[in-house]
């Protein structure tokens, strides 16, 4: 009993002990992301490996999410006799959430996990221990221009997901079933609102975006120099920022669509 | 991989990244339509707006040229008063009509104007004098039932004499 709860209590204070690390973390992060900028290189070639290289994963999965919108959601609006509004279910679900959402998903297993995996390696190898004795400080070499590049990286990939979504939900629902076209997009463009859905989603995706790299960097640079270690972080990484996305989404639309029903 | 070939390829990404930006303001959102052209407000009262919102169209002949901006409660009159905002563009004579109409049978409501026939044109901040509510349903079918209600009653009283 009392050893369970003597555990319980080292859970609690590790947990938070954490926290505090990971927040004077993000504020030394930003601190010293100056590199990440002046140095812009080291930055495109995250954005290159963080968003380049998840384009396929990203377009691929955006098309098929759309096409099956487009299947599901006609099935249902035909029955009542109002299958025109199908553009706009497709092109409201993708922007408000699914493109936000669904890219963040898979940016954080394609693109979060191999970061922590890279750090946490360059961690285990002392690659970073080496760079602090060269008087360069690892968090604004390495760290910093992982996270921007993924901060930029995330917003344009979420929403080349909702436009390929959408293209889908058209070749679903116009090429194949025979929605008539006219009616698709006027539709959707009378229902979707620049500021309130599309910009919305973007501000999603790019809190999003902030918050799967945090995560990923964090676990890497905290992660135990073990094999073992890195395996662990990489998972804590892909399971952590996932459920961020998540709860985060919760927030985030409980405080965007929910202002009266503004349409 | 050469330093070269990425700085192209984060190129293509970030441009196409931003085209579909654009293109979802522009497709999707039509950021284009409304927000450059020239506009004028014109207000209308009406008794029962029934399910008109904010941003709803407003129709003339079925073309779209304008929306509703603004919908408040008039505390004196007891009616709703719609802000219509009208592409300049589109002129309409000052005895133009205004009528809350529904797209389809469960469509969204929409305001309908129908022009009348005076020369003088509707300015920015003009009023419109004729208009026509929304149709509730439940009123319709109280006033349908009603009026079965006295046809019967009118027949029973036949049938005794």
């Amino acid at each position: 009993m009392r050893d369970a709860l003597t555990h319980l209590g080292a859970a609690v204070t590790a947990g938070v002990w954490r926290l505090g690390y990971a927040s004077r973390f993000f504020g030394y992060l930003l601190w010293h992301s100056g590199t990440a900028f002046r140095r812009f290189r080291l930055t495109l070639r995250e954005i290159y490996f963080a968003g380049v290289l998840s384009l396929i994963i990203i377009l691929v999965s955006g098309l098929f999410v759309g096409m099956v919108l487009g299947l599901q959601g006609y099935e249902t609006l035909q029955r009542y006799g109002s299958s025109e509004a199908l553009g706009v279910l497709v092109a409201l679900s993708l922007v408000r959430e699914l493109g936000p959402v669904v890219a963040g998903l898979l940016f954080a297993s394609r693109a979060g996990s191999a970061i922590t995996a890279e750090i946490g390696l360059m961690k285990a190898t002392e690659q970073l221990s080496a760079m602090e004795m060269m008087a360069v400080d690892p968090v604004a070499r390495v760290v910093a221009p992982r996270f921007w590049g993924g901060v930029i990286s995330m917003p344009l990939l979420a929403a080349l997901f909702s436009a390929m979504g959408i293209f889908g939900g058209y070749l679903v629902g116009v090429v194949l079933i025979g929605v008539d076209e006219g009616a698709f997009w006027s539709q959707m463009q009378a229902a979707v609102d620049v500021r309130n859905d599309i910009l919305n989603g973007v501000i999603k995706s790019a809190v999003f975006g902030v918050a799967v790299t945090f995560i990923a960097v964090f676990e890497g640079y905290d992660a135990t120099p073990t094999a073992e270690g890195v395996s662990g972080a990489t998972t804590r990484t892909v399971v952590t920022s996932s459920l961020a996305i998540l709860a985060l989404d919760f927030v985030l639309t409980a405080l965007m669509f929910t202002g009266g029903n503004a349409k | 991989m050469n330093r070269s070939t990425i700085d192209l390829w984060v190129g293509i990404f970030v441009a196409i990244g931003l085209g579909a930006l654009l293109f979802l303001a522009l497709k999707v959102g039509n950021l284009a339509s409304f927000s450059t052209a020239q506009t004028y407000q014109v207000q209308a009262k009406f008794a029962n707006i029934g399910g008109l919102k904010v941003r709803a169209p407003v129709k003339s002949a079925g073309v779209v040229v304008g929306r509703v901006a603004e919908i408040h409660f008039d505390n004196e009159s007891y009616e709703a008063v719609a802000t219509l905002t009208l592409e300049a563009s589109y002129k309409f004579p000052h005895d133009t009509s205004a009528k809350i109409l529904t797209s389809g049978l469960l469509g969204d409501n929409y305001i309908g104007l129908e022009a009348g026939g005076n020369s003088a044109m509707l300015k920015d901040g003009d009023k419109l004098r004729i208009t026509q509510s929304a149709v509730v349903l439940e009123n319709l079918i109280s006033q349908f039932l009603f009026s079965k209600a006295a046809e019967s009653a009118d027949d029973k009283g036949k049938g005794a004499k």
